[in-house]
């Protein structure tokens, strides 16, 4: 019993990181069409640039956090405008092997500026430590982690679904020509769809630090779960991937706790199994 | 003797929207049929359905009187059904020689041969030439599809369609978008297709459709309207109806 | 108006396209130079050997990618699969190296076939996801089976009887050599002949538009199983190669990486030209083996923009360069 609050604990908390890097590569991929393998690139930035401000500088947590976001959704733009923007009406093995490169490249800079090794994240002392709810104590830190991560998507869900931005991106994502002959500016929405997806898988990786280590292969190594994330729960869609992302996180955690031999291999087969299912994804459009 | 192409009561629906509502029609043999109606009718999505491309919520579709519902598109064309799309659907970065000697390798069987009996490839490209000559192109074989301005590529989606000796031809909207010397050749050779080939054509083109059609459905909001000769259907107040406003707006 | 038999002066076009499979000059010019390598290079030649391998790796990636068009980030699968059969068959007392290959091409032809029936019918995203989980599948089914391959410290004990019973694997790297070259000369051939046949130009037609390819009656998912079991036996045979060659099976024949670098080596060279293989594989092994060692950060970084600038400005590869430069020189006068 005692395990499985704590599969669903630390699986949830994995779940916050997985969906908040994600949700970005689910949109700008249903949106843009883009098979873009790099959006790792970014959550390791955001890490990398929050774990730098703390580490070398001494800037309070929040801060960096704050940092990583806006940094790295302006780096985006510069990176979309002047590669991304080239491929997109391209063929998928281009856009397969474009983001190929980045990630080669990426994981050869990180390497280069900061050395092989993790980079160490220490959460601030008034996250730290546990939480005592009584009947349980619970790392304080994570504890976070899935209420920060509950209120971004919940700001993010209601953005997408009241603001105007967020008709725009709907409207776009499901019918892009249609969407340009009502008025829409596609390519300034690109645009900006890129740069806050980006930024928010930099606030995935920034937060998540903790659970996914910020180091030079971070893009490479965990490809392959935003990958699922987005594929089962289907691109373009905003609310998939978090139910992808809750499968994925506590599933994984499960795994690991109670068969660590195998797996990662239930994993690949589940997955397996989900697209052959259904091959759009859990939400994706029929 | 069996009708060569019907549909009984053909349905589809896309949620809860209806794009085929019960669409019963026959395509008599050696018939010269047109379908027409407004933008939007469901024309290509009666070709998409009876094609294959869309499976139908409803309804059945009979090839030579057997049932060929639940028949995948490839086999529905070895039947005998061949189309062109509204939009050229061509093998762009391929000669034009051989977008229809795929198709002719196709219909000859040997387009599966993973190694070459030297006969059979030569019999294909001959035959794909004098398809070409038949449609004028002959001089552009050996060039890109890409290459060529719309018009031209139109004549080779009628080659490519024509390759296949089909029993049943679905021509979309032929015409649409091609400069009148190419839409010239494409009515000379439909006027001069086999008497025995079952023709349904799309068009808007309301010259075209009473220069060829013997017999016309037409098609509003996915249910037949009605269905007559041509002289029939222009006498029809329904149809004056229907096309008054597109006129008005033109 | 003309029957289907030839008129006497059969137009320009068609005699084109009807010659269009015979041997051209330049495509000896691979051969002659793996020869001339031989001789020249003999303190090389176990670098040769991994370039023939490589060779008939990309071969087989160019099969399925360039001609019919599925993209695959999962072809180590096939490759690790034939290196282990042969392996395997090795360290368990059968060493004849020629019957190694064909098990291994049938082993890796079965899991093709399978994986095959099962993921050919999606597309896009969702086909490149299954090839991978396919791949990292039997990746960690080879790891974990540790009792039976080695696992994570590979397959020891292989011992490879001589070639035809007569060619001993010698030191040098010779017979080794050789013997890659002989295969990949067969695995070439038959490359070239589906590439050349009716099934190979429908392969393109799939490629080149799908949808039109129903439309015409052609069956897709038939001829992609098809071609996809095909390369998977290529690449199987491949693996073999390198398992008797070494005498040693790794983990990372199955791995990400190996189908990464399959694929890049494939673009370098050029997609779907048949001898992009023959270009980008010896260039990029040559190049891995001059600079990667000395610095393993700096090759990534530069083999990314490398990867980066053929896509947006050389799509082609060096032989899709080489192919505009000699149009533009045709053209002028």
């Amino acid at each position: 019993m005692s395990a499985a609050v704590s599969i669903a604990f630390h699986g949830l908390a994995y779940a916050m990181v997985l969906y908040l890097i994600s949700v970005g590569l689910s949109v700008t991929m249903g949106l843009m069409g883009f098979v873009n393998l790099a959006h790792g690139v970014f959550a390791a930035a955001g890490g990398y640039v929050m774990t730098r401000l703390i580490n070398g500088y001494g800037v309070p947590f929040p801060l960096a956090v704050a940092a990583a976001f806006l940094a790295v959704g302006a780096g985006s733009i510069v990176l979309e405008r002047a590669l991304y923007r080239r491929l997109y009406g391209a063929d998928e093995l281009s856009q397969v092997l474009m983001s190929v490169g980045l990630i080669f490249m990426s994981v050869a800079s990180a390497k280069f500026l900061w050395g092989p090794l993790a980079q160490p994240m220490s959460p601030p002392g008034y996250l730290s430590g546990q939480l005592d709810l009584g009947f349980r104590t619970f790392p304080t830190y994570r504890s976070f982690l899935i209420l920060a991560g509950a209120m971004l998507v919940t700001l993010l869900w209601l953005g997408l679904e009241r603001t105007r931005f967020g008709a725009r991106i709907r409207a776009a994502v499901d019918n892009r020509r249609m969407a340009q002959s009502i008025g829409i500016n596609t390519s300034l929405l690109f645009t900006w769809t890129f740069a806050l997806g980006s930024a928010l898988a930099a606030l995935g990786g920034a937060l998540g630090a903790e659970i996914l280590a910020i180091d030079p292969g971070y893009a490479l190594e965990h490809l392959i779960y935003f990958l699922i994330v987005v594929a089962v729960g289907g691109l373009g869609s905003i609310k998939g991937p978090f139910f992808a992302a809750l499968l994925l996180g506590i599933a994984d955690t499960g795994f690991k706790y109670l068969l660590p031999e195998f797996g990662a291999f239930f994993i690949y087969a589940l997955t397996l199994g989900l697209l052959l299912w259904r091959p759009r994804g859990l939400f994706g459009r029929a | 003797m069996s009708i060569p192409l019907e549909t009984q009561g053909l349905c589809k629906t896309f949620g809860a929207l209806a794009v085929a509502s019960g669409i019963d029609f026959r395509l008599e043999r050696g018939a010269r049929h047109a379908l027409i109606g407004p933008n939007g009718a469901g024309k290509t999505t009666f070709v998409n359905l009876v094609t294959g491309v869309l499976r139908p919520s409803a309804g059945r579709i009979l090839l030579d009187g057997s049932d060929i519902t639940a028949l995948p598109q490839a086999y529905r064309v070895k039947r005998g059904i061949a189309r062109t799309f509204q939009l050229n659907t061509l093998f762009r970065g391929l000669s034009v020689l051989e977008n229809v000697c795929l198709a002719i390798g196709e219909r000859l069987g040997v387009a599966g041969d993973l190694h070459r009996p030297a006969g059979s490839r030569r019999a294909v490209i001959d035959q794909a030439y004098v398809a070409l000559e038949r449609l004028g192109i002959a001089d552009e074989a050996p060039r890109l599809v890409r290459e060529l301005p719309y018009g031209r590529q139109r004549l080779v989606e009628l080659a490519v369609a024509l390759g296949l000796e089909p029993k049943v031809l679905l021509l979309d909207e032929p015409a649409a978008g091609v400069p009148s010397a190419e839409s010239g050749i494409i009515i000379d050779v439909i006027e001069s297709l086999p008497p025995d080939i079952a023709l349904l054509i799309i068009e808007h083109d309301m010259d075209l459709v009473f220069r060829l059609a013997r017999r016309i459905t037409v098609l509003v909001q996915g249910a037949v309207l009605v269905e007559g000769t041509p002289r029939e259907i222009a006498a029809d107040p329904r149809v004056r109806e229907v096309y008054l406003g597109e006129h008005a707006s033109t | 108006m003309s029957d289907a038999t030839a008129p006497p002066a059969a137009p320009l076009a068609v005699e084109l396209l009807v010659r269009s499979h015979r041997l051209r000059l330049f495509e000896l010019a691979p051969w002659l130079v793996a020869v001339a390598a031989y001789g020249l290079f003999p303190d090389y030649l176990s670098l040769g050997s991994q370039i023939l391998i490589g060779v008939v790796f990309s071969l087989s990636l160019d099969l399925i990618l360039g001609y019919a068009g599925i993209v695959t980030l999962g072809q180590a699968a096939f490759f690790g699969a034939g290196a282990y059969t042969a392996g395997l068959l090795a360290a368990h007392g059968w060493g004849e190296p020629l019957s190694g290959l064909v098990a291994a091409g049938i082993i890796a032809a079965i899991l093709g076939f399978l994986s095959g029936a099962i993921i050919l019918r999606t597309q896009g995203l969702t086909l490149l996801m299954l090839t991978l989980m396919i791949s990292f599948m039997v990746q960690e089914a080879a790891n974990k089976a540790g009792a039976v391959t080695g696992g994570a410290d590979g397959l020891q004990g292989m011992e490879v009887w001589p070639v035809l019973g007569l060619f001993r694997f010698d030191l040098l790297g010779r017979t080794a050599y050789l013997y890659c070259l002989a295969v990949l000369f067969l695995v070439w051939l038959a490359a070239r002949r589906i590439v050349h046949s009716p099934f190979g130009r429908s392969l393109t037609g799939i490629r080149e538009n799908e949808a039109r390819m129903h439309a015409i009656g052609s069956p897709v998912f038939r001829r992609r199983l098809t071609i996809y079991t095909i390369a998977a036996a290529l690449a199987g045979v491949a693996g073999a190669l390198l398992a008797e060659t070494t005498q040693f099976v790794a983990l990372e024949v199955l791995s990400f990486e190996r189908s990464g670098a399959g694929l890049i080596m494939l673009i370098i060279g050029g997609v779907g030209r048949l001898y992009g293989p023959f270009i980008g594989v010896p260039l990029y092994m040559v190049a891995q083996d001059r600079f990667a060692q000395a610095d393993p950060v700096y090759w990534d970084f530069w083999i990314g923009l490398l990867l980066i600038l053929v896509v947006v400005f050389a799509r082609g590869g060096l032989l899709g360069f080489v192919e505009q430069l000699w149009r533009k020189l045709r053209k002028t006068p």
